[in-house]
Formats: C-alpha cells, sequence, structure tokens
C-alpha cells in the first residue's frame, strides 16, 4: 500500500483553495510512499471539478456524481468505499468544516488512526511524522504513526498545485446507501452584512479577549475615533455578544486586508490569523511576546494594552 | 430526553514557559474546563430548562485531580457526572482520538442518551474529531461545528446550523440521536451561582475505570506517539519597541502619522 488518496472540497459550486494545497502535500507524499496520487471530487458538477483538478502530479481523478451539496454520509461512504478498491496509505483530506464532519468517521470505519490539523508531514514508507501545534499554537509536536490513517491538512500551509495535468479522469465504483444518510442539508445563509463593512476600512482597530470587559470596549473606540479607523475584533467578543458578527476577522468572519491592522490583545490563533494576515501593515499590543500574532506582525509592544491604548490615543487628541 | 455532555479539563499555559522533553512543565501549567465544552454544558442545561431534556450526564476522561472541573459543569446544572480514569491512562503521552471514542463510546453506549454533546474542539491537544468519531463508532447521526440548535426537536429531527467558513451558515436536519459538536457563540455560558456550587458538592460523580467498561488496556493504546515538542521557531521580522507605554505608544504614533494614518 504505497497510494495516496486526497479528497477535495467544494462549497456552492466552486472548489476551495485548500483543494489545490491538497494535492501537493499528496504529491509530496506519494512521492515518499513511490506511490500515485488518487484524488476523489465527490457531488456537486464533478466533471469540471475533475478537469480542474487536474493539475500537476495527479494520476487519477475519481468523481461520484451524487447530489449537488456535501453531504457527510455521502463523503463517508464514496471514501471508505474508495479506499477498500484502491488501499492507499494515507487519506488525505482539507482540515475545514467540512473535513471535520467527515474525516473522523471514515478513520474510525476504516478502523486506522486519524491526526488532524496537521501542518507538515513526512514518511519513510513506514512511519508518518505529522507536526501539529498544540495549546493554541504555543507550541508546536511531532507525532508519529505506523500504518495507514487519515490525516486532516490545515489550509495554507502548502502551495497550491499549478499546471495542467494528465490524469485519468474516473467516474468511481460506489454506491450510497441512502437510507444510510442520517442527514439532509436544506440550504446556505450568509451571516448578516449588518452597518460597517469592516473589509472595507483602510484601518482596522482590532480587539481581542485581553480587553476583558465590555465596558472596556471604550478605550478601544476612543483610539478608532481618534484614528479615523474601523473597529473590527476576535471571536471571542463576537461570541460574548460586545460586537456584532460582521466585525469578526477571521475564518469564520471575514477576511480583511487593511493598510494597517492594529491586532489588541489578540493571541493571533490560525483561525484569525486566516482572515487577517494580508493587511499591509500588522501591529501587535499583547503582553505575551511569544503569542502566534508576533509571527507575523511587522511591529509589536509588548506591554500592557490598558497603558498603551490610552497613551496612543492621547497622542492623536 | 437524556443528555450527555463530554466535559475535558484542559491545561492552559502560561506566557513564559518551558518544556521538559515532550511535555510543557508543570510549574507553567493551570487548568480550566475547556471553553467549547463549556457552551456545550450550557446548551445541554438551557434544554432542561426549557423541560426538553430530563436528564443531563457529564462525561470526563481524567485523573482525579480534574473533578474541581467537573464540578464547576455540575454548578451550573448538570444532574450528576462520571469521570473515566485507570493507572493504565497515567503512562500515556498523548490520548489520540481512537482511544478517547473507545472511552466515551463504552459510557455513551452504556447510558443511552438521546443527544450528546461535545465541544468543537479541546484547546490542548486541538484534534477537533473526538465527536463525530464517536458518533461513527455507536451508529448515532451526528453534525459538526454547530452554532445554533433549534429546541423543538420535531418529528425526531435535530435542526442545526453548521458554521461554515468565510461567514456562511449550512441549514441541516439530523436524525436523533445524534452527536452535535459545539462551536463557541452558540448561547452565552453562566457563571456558576454559590447555591449551584454548593448543590454540585452533593451531586452524584461516579468514577469508573476499564474493567468497568469492559475495555482491555491494549484496546486502547494510543496509536499515535507525541515524538518532539518545541516552540515554533518565528519567521517573524517583527520590530519590538522598547521603552514605557508612553514611549512605544509614541513610535507607534510615528509610524501610524508616516502611513498617513491621522494627523
Ligand atoms: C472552527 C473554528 C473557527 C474559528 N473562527 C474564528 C474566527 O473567524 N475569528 C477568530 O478570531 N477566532 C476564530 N476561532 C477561535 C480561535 O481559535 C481563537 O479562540 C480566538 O481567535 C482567540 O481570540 P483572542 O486572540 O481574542 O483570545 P485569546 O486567545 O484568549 O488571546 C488573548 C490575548 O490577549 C493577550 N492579553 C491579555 N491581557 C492583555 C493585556 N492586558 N494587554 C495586552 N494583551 C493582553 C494575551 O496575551 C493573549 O495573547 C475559531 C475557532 C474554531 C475552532
Amino acid at each position: 500500500m504505497t497510494d495516496i488518496l486526497a479528497v477535495a472540497d467544494h462549497r456552492r459550486g466552486e472548489l476551495r483553495d485548500v483543494s489545490y494545497e491538497l494535492l501537493t502535500a499528496g504529491r509530496l507524499l506519494a512521492d515518499e510512499t513511490g506511490g500515485d496520487l488518487h484524488v476523489a471530487v465527490i457531488s456537486g458538477t464533478v466533471e469540471d471539478f475533475a478537469s480542474k483538478l487536474d493539475r500537476e502530479g495527479v494520476d487519477v481523478v475519481h468523481t461520484v456524481d451524487y447530489g449537488e451539496e456535501f453531504n457527510h454520509g455521502v463523503y463517508a461512504q464514496a471514501i471508505t468505499q474508495l479506499y477498500d478498491r484502491l488501499a492507499p496509505r494515507y487519506v488525505l483530506t482539507p482540515n475545514s468544516v467540512n473535513g471535520l464532519d467527515y474525516a473522523p468517521a471514515v478513520a474510525t470505519t476504516l478502523d486506522v488512526p486519524i491526526v488532524t490539523d496537521v501542518v507538515g508531514l513526512e514518511t519513510d514508507g513506514e512511519t508518518l511524522t505529522a507536526t501539529r501545534e498544540m495549546y493554541g499554537g504555543k507550541v508546536e509536536t511531532t507525532t508519529e504513526l505506523e500504518g495507514p490513517a487519515v490525516v486532516t491538512i490545515r489550509g495554507a500551509e502548502w502551495p497550491a498545485a499549478e499546471g495542467t495535468g494528465d490524469a485519468a479522469i474516473e467516474p468511481a465504483d460506489v454506491t450510497i446507501d441512502e437510507d444510510a444518510l442520517g442527514s439532509t442539508v436544506n440550504g446556505f445563509e450568509e451571516v448578516a452584512g449588518g452597518d460597517v463593512d469592516i473589509s472595507d476600512a483602510d484601518v482596522l482597530v482590532s480587539v481581542g479577549r485581553g480587553i476583558e470587559e465590555e465596558e472596556n470596549l471604550d478605550l478601544v473606540f476612543d483610539l478608532a475615533e481618534a484614528l479615523d479607523a474601523t473597529v473590527s475584533a476576535s471571536r471571542p467578543i463576537v461570541d460574548n455578544g460586545w460586537l456584532p458578527k460582521n466585525r469578526q476577522v477571521g475564518q469564520s468572519g471575514k477576511v480583511v486586508t487593511p493598510d494597517v491592522y492594529i491586532a489588541i490583545g489578540i493571541s493571533g490563533a490560525v483561525q484569525h490569523v486566516a482572515g487577517m494576515k494580508g493587511s499591509d501593515t500588522i501591529v501587535a499590543i499583547n503582553t505575551d511576546p511569544n503569542a502566534p500574532i508576533m509571527d507575523i506582525a511587522d511591529y509589536a509592544i509588548v506591554d500592557d494594552l490598558f497603558d498603551v491604548v490610552p497613551a496612543l490615543t492621547a497622542e492623536f487628541s | 430526553m437524556k443528555i450527555l455532555v463530554t466535559v475535558k479539563e484542559v491545561a492552559t499555559v502560561d506566557d513564559e514557559f518551558e518544556i521538559e522533553g515532550t511535555e510543557i512543565a508543570e510549574r507553567y501549567l493551570g487548568a480550566d474546563l475547556n471553553e467549547w465544552d463549556d457552551y456545550a454544558v450550557e446548551e445541554a442545561v438551557q434544554l432542561q430548562e426549557a423541560g426538553i431534556a430530563d436528564e443531563v450526564v457529564t462525561v470526563t476522561i481524567g485523573p482525579e485531580d480534574c473533578e474541581q472541573t467537573i464540578r464547576q459543569a455540575l454548578a451550573k446544572g448538570a444532574d450528576r457526572a462520571i469521570r473515566v480514569w485507570d493507572d493504565a491512562l497515567e503512562e500515556i503521552n498523548l490520548l489520540d482520538v481512537g482511544a478517547k471514542r473507545d472511552l466515551l463510546g463504552a459510557v455513551i453506549a452504556e447510558e443511552d442518551p438521546d443527544l450528546v454533546l461535545t465541544g468543537v474542539q479541546s484547546g490542548d491537544d486541538n484534534f477537533g474529531a473526538t465527536g463525530v468519531s464517536v458518533a461513527e463508532a455507536l451508529g448515532y447521526e451526528w453534525a459538526a461545528v454547530v452554532n445554533h440548535l433549534e429546541h423543538d426537536f420535531e418529528d425526531g429531527t435535530a435542526s442545526v446550523r453548521r458554521e461554515l467558513e468565510g461567514g456562511v451558515e449550512e441549514l441541516t436536519e439530523v436524525e436523533l440521536p445524534a452527536v452535535l459538536t459545539v462551536q463557541t457563540g452558540i448561547n452565552e455560558p453562566r457563571y456558576a451561582s454559590l447555591r449551584g456550587i454548593r448543590q454540585a458538592q452533593r451531586k452524584e460523580l461516579d468514577v469508573v475505570g476499564l474493567a468497568d467498561l469492559g475495555i482491555d488496556a491494549a484496546a486502547i493504546e494510543p496509536e499515535l506517539s507525541l515524538t518532539d515538542m518545541y516552540e515554533p521557531e518565528s519567521e517573524s521580522d517583527v520590530t519590538v519597541w522598547e521603552g514605557d507605554a508612553e514611549q512605544t505608544a509614541t513610535e507607534l504614533a510615528d509610524l501610524l502619522r508616516d502611513k498617513g494614518v491621522a494627523q
């Protein structure tokens, strides 16, 4: 067993970027195991998806033409059947919200281990060494496992595969047991736009859990007013109901690309960074010199926000 | 309806810390109820207050030390708790998804709840896979990353919203019995009241070992082993301004003026 099976992600008629990144990770692994890279694309306009996934390094694209949108039962059944036929060593899926909705079930059915949110991969054909983070990104770890496994990879860690390949595109020989599908997707909804569009702002003053109390948000609004900037936030601030959802920056919030992003009391968890790493200049104000936000910040003040923010506001008043 | 909630005590790490082998040195660690599980507990307690759930049971894998965290969940309104522990677990440096699935699965099979709520992930090992694994193993339906749950359960289904990336939510119906992995923001977790804390002391907290669950130690031997832990190498070329708050604020103000932000 040396082949790799990678499972593409798509939503509402579009392949998601991580699908192409998955091809790169899959090819690297296949080179190490000396095997082929098989890609599965399940549901939706599979023919169209398959031709887009036929990039350099892909050997076969298996299409499962069943239903329009994601259903985890369809994915789990299709992947386990493909696995039984192809006997790949590793199944790679994105560590996306949908990936996490089927990959653990696939691993359980196949009775193989699962390792999630992987940022680095290596194998000598026998042992798989996966690099992942723990404690909210404070440490990185390596974990090893023997034998076949399901691996979910973090987005934006591998470059997207490019070029055109000469993969065989094959309708997969799988049967879906409809009676076993216990969940139905009834539709989608965009989270309300609201009054302010933070993705339009040139300067964002962004606030995180370091602010501690709702009342303290005044400090941040005062600064934003002095700078003529817009206030955005990390998830906990929105979860607490202190600011509306349309102010949330991140994976499940908005992607922003301002000229200046000032992250105040924000640790820089990967899901937050996903929404703001494209900012031109990133400034962090944080008491923790090792907070992950420091890795992407251009400038930092390692100090108490309750001292720094009022002092900064005073500079402009 | 009976609801079971998985509750984990997670380690919190100080700003400054040291690594010893494949662990963070004990003296830099604290303990807390896993953030995502806190929301799962709250959702279950709200279902109980709405008269929909008859009983809310928590289940935790962990040593005796974590009973204070379990009592937190009881103080918020859970009825009773089960703690799974065994000497065989003491030696394991990273309990993987498969082992957690087998341990929690055995308890859930025994308790036979209609609904299982778990956190989306735990803040320490960050696997995000236990809930769906357990569901598949037990033949339950499931939904991952749920940020809204309708409380009527018409026709034996749960209507949920799954929070996808990019501000899109998926509307899904899931047949019961089901496991839902709960995302933060689904509700506002309460603080335990003093009365709740007092009552929690008297609530039942059962401890079960592998033998009680009919599990062989070899069966939960993790297939994943932690081989290294280190501080991530920073590729950052961040400029850190030194000085007191006034000085650093002036540096930042100068930068902002240079960038044409305010005057
Ligand atoms: C599926 C999923 C999707 C998610 N989507 C998003 C998303 O879209 N956006 C998002 O932001 N998060 C998202 N998250 C949550 C994310 O994992 C983090 O939990 C969150 O970003 C943490 O927010 P924070 O940095 O404000 O809080 P914390 O991680 O608690 O960090 C607080 C920071 O403040 C600092 N601090 C504390 N006190 C002070 C002080 N007095 N002065 C200065 N600094 C101080 C601390 O050192 C720390 O670094 C998601 C999680 C999951 C699982």
